[in-house]
């Protein structure tokens, strides 16, 4: 294992171990989830049927995400700790990518709770949107962990974040809806993979800037 | 801060003083590469991973325990033989018995002492300390001041302080900021 994955992993590992012993972020994502999802159903009319609630799904998902996303630096910057891994000797895009592979697990977890109560209250859920919700989970950690730690250096971060990042979020719920209306959704998930592969380049290179400037 | 002229060679002890406000955190975070200066010159011929810094945060993880706050920073800086190194440092600052136990669970004192852990882990060539004696009490400063004078000269110090006389008779260089 090369040293920078060792350090990828050490500080995914802490930020896990964080979570799993301060329980303040997944379990809110999951409550939050499940109750945007029964508001939904009551909200909407009983003949909109199920293309319109596939997109109430999306957002759902950008929504809730945003909850983890807010929280994703939340014991940095609380205590000051973003100084000391940006003294540590380590590249610092393991940062972000630790970070990033955390917030991952935060979402799966969620939308192992979510797409079963979307099936529930809703439609079925098909391959094809499990596909886009694993591809725009990658793009929403990418792309939101980067401006989660631009926001944590604000004092309007819970404000600046939503701001930044639902913008760029557009092009994931153009795909995720996509993918999961369409027959051939092969062209959307594509699409997915390109965005999370051009924004997972740009993060990388750019959190250094973001975290000494 | 302006027309600061410093320069300090390896083994110093440099001791820096000056009322609130007038830059002493400043200095510090810029030496540690914490902020960057707008204006002169800056070079700090050491190697981020040989720089120590005790900041006034104790820059800890609150949910994390002793041993695991070490641990975390004991891996990203490459301490080797880093068990053994972490046991000695616990027991050193009397932390030993409470390694266990949650760091949000500590005293400001213990907070601080295991902050002088964190700091000393990897035995950097250049230790920038702010304000290192607060809130230790008695016990801690003793140990503080044992270790203080255990290392001088084989690592390079800059030191932060309102309390001066506490260190004054190991410090080689002083600065006042005003």
């Amino acid at each position: 294992m090369t040293a920078y994955a060792g350090d990828v992993l050490t500080l995914a590992r802490k930020d896990l171990r964080l979570e799993l012993r301060a329980r303040d972020t997944v379990p809110a994502m999951v409550l939050f989830v499940v109750a945007t999802l029964v508001v939904f159903h009551f909200a909407l009319p009983a003949a909109s049927g199920d293309l319109a609630a596939y997109g109430l799904l999306w957002v759902a998902l950008i929504f809730t995400s945003l909850l983890g996303l807010v929280r994703g630096f939340a014991a940095e910057r609380d205590q000051g700790l973003l100084d000391a891994l940006v003294l540590a000797p380590v590249d610092r895009s393991t940062i972000w990518l630790a970070k990033a592979l955390a917030m991952l697990a935060f979402l799966a977890l969620t939308q192992a709770v979510a797409l079963p109560a979307f099936a529930l209250f809703f439609a079925d859920v098909s391959w094809e949107t499990v596909a886009g919700v694993a591809l725009a989970d990658i793009g929403i950690c990418t792309v939101g962990t980067l401006l989660a730690a631009m926001a944590a250096a604000s004092r309007t971060r819970e404000l600046l974040l939503p701001l930044l990042f639902l913008p760029l979020a557009i092009p994931i719920v153009v795909g995720g809806v996509g993918a999961s209306i369409v027959e051939e959704p092969g062209r959307y998930l594509g699409f997915l993979a390109v965005y999370d592969a051009i924004f997972a380049i740009i993060s990388w290179a750019s959190f250094e800037y973001v975290v000494t400037e | 801060m302006n027309a600061l002229d410093l320069e300090l060679e390896q083994g110093d002890f440099a001791l820096v003083t000056g009322p609130n406000g007038s830059g002493k955190t400043t200095l510090l975070r810029l030496i540690a590469g914490l902020a960057a200066p707008t204006g002169g010159e800056l070079e700090v011929d050491v190697p981020r991973a040989q720089i120590g810094f005790l900041a006034h945060e104790p820059l800890l993880y609150r949910e994390l325990t002793a041993v695991e706050n070490l641990d975390l920073y004991g891996r990203l800086y490459r301490v080797s033989e880093r068990r053994e190194r972490i046991g000695m440092l616990l027991e050193r600052f009397g932390l030993w018995r409470v390694r266990a136990e949650r760091a949000g669970s500590f005293s400001r004192g213990m907070l601080q002492r295991l902050a002088l852990c964190r700091a000393l882990l990897h035995e950097p060539e250049l230790l920038l300390l702010d304000e290192p004696f607060n809130a230790l009490d008695t016990e801690g400063a003793e140990l503080l001041d044992r270790e203080l004078a255990e290392r001088r000269g084989s690592a390079t110090f800059l030191v932060a302080t309102h309390d001066p006389a506490r260190v004054e008779p190991l410090a080689s260089r002083r600065l006042v900021l005003a």
